[in-house]
């Protein structure tokens, strides 16, 4: 300090200051202090906490427990938490419990506790000071409210996109006389709609129209795509059901679509299927999908290749190639989409390869078989897949043995 | 998944002595027995473990919904007493089960009594809440309360730290910026595990009990007093209840010796 020599009133403050006694610092501090034996009876109190409380000092010193004076729900938390941590670390720091004062008042308290030790570290004393809480309580409660609250919406935002993403599948597949369907839909996030879509559905002429596909992007923007895909499918076959052009025809929908300037597109795998007596067949028409995978009845499998097709909805004419594929009695064909053959395995992807060594081990080349290891296939994989995943198996049954 | 690694198995102590499980209870980890081990490993091959949402378990396995009612961590218990029969190749355990963990291994021993040679019941109690003449010594309004005491305190815990205790032991430096470093706790999953424990009713699973039971409480207990020491001895035919003169809800930290040692006169007793 400057400039006070001499200055009566700033002399008076510093012997004042000096006769601020140990004694009367321990009693009149701004916070509380509790002295406890290791039984928890209390010892010693001050007198900052004794008027919070509204006790003589004789009414608690080796008569009540420091949880004696706490809510029944801060007994139990005390008697759980706070005392075998305290105990265990010699300190705890910035509990929050609640004290009841004389006349029932609960006063919220910020808590701090050392133990003393003797010197072959058996407990001698714990030493406890107490802070007043209340402005700090209901800050924390507003924060809590806050938390309780985004927690809620999140909640909500999961309802939302699970509902969304229902709507963008169909909620049952047609049955196919003669055709055994399986379908599976992954997905990553619960809190995002992903751009995975399939669908069946009849044609004029007793075909079936069957296609997966999956659009670039995720929520909001790619559900509205997914949905004008599928809708564009259906409607191109109706008015020509030949893959290639169904296909063609999405292309250029989706040229025209722009998402906020944002090219929309997507991979997609369409196919007509024609069902005979000894099985059936399936034309298809890929822009850009990973290739099927077709698993026969006797075990062997391969990938039906559309090599070169390329994305939907980039180029004004985009290149559709297609392929034809014959099932017999026993005979699978399965359609997915990428977040199978690239989840992540250790630090590797899965892969196309790996796909089909894995589909050679299968005991059953039935559809919904197929579908089954695959589902396990991906819970195997855990986080690893993080994208969504769609898969489509098409089988002709085999016929039963007697 | 493995049960070892799920539930942070660490098994200690002389390899030719009886097999003892030790349980916690709700509220911390098996941290909570350090002051015991010692003792008990002398003369005890000594299994220790954390349930699942607690320490070091995996909390990958942990699940609201599972974990809601004792049975799935009875069901653990029985997992881990199965498979260190294998491992240590004995045909069966003492378990000793501290608060809600001596109804854990009631529900375990009930369902398999074969996996037990005896049972420890480190302060019990069937039931917290009084219900007619039985007194628990709570109400419901209190449970509730330590829910709220539960939602106030995060003793350490913020959801960031989470991978690092879990899965970055090697990195301690992280863990010990935190104040409170034992017993860390999900909110969530103290929520769930305090309901569990303090909403439970055993009272008449305790006369299903077919193994020597010893009833170890606490002469002052706010959480499991007195009469409910008494409740359980008489319910569980033929078992044996000391009084250990410590106060408070965990005399394995208050009383060490002497709560190892009554644990030891009894598992060592030939029966």
């Amino acid at each position: 300090m400057t400039g006070v020599t001499g200055d009566e009133p700033d002399r008076d403050a510093v012997s004042a200051l000096l006769e601020d006694s140990a004694e009367d610092l321990y009693e009149n501090a701004p916070c509380g202090y509790l002295s406890t034996l290791p039984d928890g009876h209390i010892a010693k109190v001050n007198g900052t906490l004794l008027r919070w409380l509204g006790y003589q000092r004789e009414e608690l010193v080796g008569r009540r427990r420091f949880a004696d004076l706490l809510s029944v729900g801060g007994k139990l938390y005390h008697e759980t938490h706070f005392a075998p941590l305290l105990r265990m670390q010699g300190e705890v720091r910035g509990v929050a419990l609640e004290m009841v004062a004389a006349d029932g008042r609960r006063l919220p308290m910020l808590v701090n506790s050392t133990v003393k030790t003797s010197g072959d570290g058996e407990p001698l004393l714990i030493r406890t000071t107490v802070f007043d809480a209340r402005d700090r309580r209901a800050y924390e409660r507003e924060l809590l409210r806050a938390r309780q609250e985004a927690e809620r919406e999140r909640d909500e935002i999961r309802r939302l996109a699970t509902t969304l993403q229902r709507t963008l599948l169909p909620p049952v597949l047609p049955t196919v006389p003669g055709v055994e369907i399986a379908t599976h839909y992954h997905h990553a996030s619960p809190f995002e709609v992903g751009g995975d879509f399939y669908d069946v559905f009849p044609l004029a002429d007793g075909r079936w129209g069957v296609f997966l596909g999956d659009v670039c992007g995720k929520g909001a923007g790619a559900a509205a795509m997914t949905s004008l895909t599928r809708y564009t499918l259906r409607s191109a076959a109706v008015y020509d059901p030949d893959p290639a052009a169904v296909l063609t025809n999405l292309n250029t929908v989706l040229n025209q679509e722009q998402d906020g300037g944002q090219p929309g597109f997507c991979t997609v795998t369409f196919g007509v299927l024609a069902v005979d007596p000894d099985g059936c067949t399936l034309t298809l028409a890929s822009g850009g999908h990973p290739p099927g995978l077709l698993l026969r009845a006797d075990g062997t499998v391969e990938y039906v290749e559309t090599p070169g097709g390329q994305l939907i909805g980039i180029l004004p004419d985009a290149r559709v190639v297609t392929a034809t594929v014959r099932l017999s009695a026993g005979d699978t064909f399965v359609l997915y989409s990428d977040g199978l053959i690239e989840a992540r395995v250790g630090d590797t992807r899965y892969s196309e390869q790996e796909l089909l060594e894995f589909a050679a081990t299968l005991a059953s080349t039935a559809a919904a078989d197929v579908v089954g290891a695959l589902v396990d296939l991906l819970a195997g994989f855990g986080e690893g897949v993080e994208d969504d995943t769609a898969v489509l198996a098409l089988g002709v049954p085999a016929p039963r043995r007697c | 998944m493995d049960v070892l690694s799920r539930n942070n198995v660490v098994v200690t102590g002389n390899v030719d002595g009886p097999v003892v499980v030790l349980a916690h209870g709700f509220g911390c980890d098996q941290n909570l027995w350090r002051l015991v081990v010692p003792a008990l490993a002398e003369k005890c091959r000594v299994v220790l473990f954390d349930h699942v949402g607690a320490g070091r378990s995996d909390l990958s396995a942990w699940d609201a919904r599972r974990y809601s009612t004792l049975d799935a961590y009875a069901s653990d218990v029985l997992d881990i007493c199965r498979e260190i029969c294998r491992e240590l190749d004995v045909r069966d355990v003492v378990f000793v089960g501290h608060s809600v963990s001596a109804m854990i291994g009631v529900l375990a021993v009930a369902a398999e009594p074969a996996r037990f040679g005896k049972l420890v019941l480190l302060t019990p109690s069937p039931r917290y809440i009084d219900d007619g003449d039985y007194r628990g010594g709570f109400s419901a309004a209190d449970i509730e309360e330590l829910l709220d005491s539960l939602e106030s305190n995060y003793l350490g815990w913020s959801a960031t730290m989470a991978p690092v205790i879990v899965g970055n032991p090697d990195r301690p430096e992280l863990g010990e910026e935190l104040t409170n470093s034992f017993c860390r706790t999900d909110p969530e999953v103290a929520r769930v595990f305090a309901r569990a424990t303090f909403l439970s009713d055993n009272r008449a699973d305790l006369e299903r009990v077919s193994v020597p039971t010893l009833v170890l409480e606490c002469a002052q207990d706010v959480i499991a007093p007195r009469e409910v020491g008494a409740f359980v001895h008489a319910r569980i035919p033929g078992s044996t209840l000391v009084t250990l003169d410590a106060t408070g809800h965990c005399p394995q930290l208050s009383a060490p010796e002497a709560t190892a040692a009554a644990m030891l006169r009894f598992v060592t007793d030939t029966l």
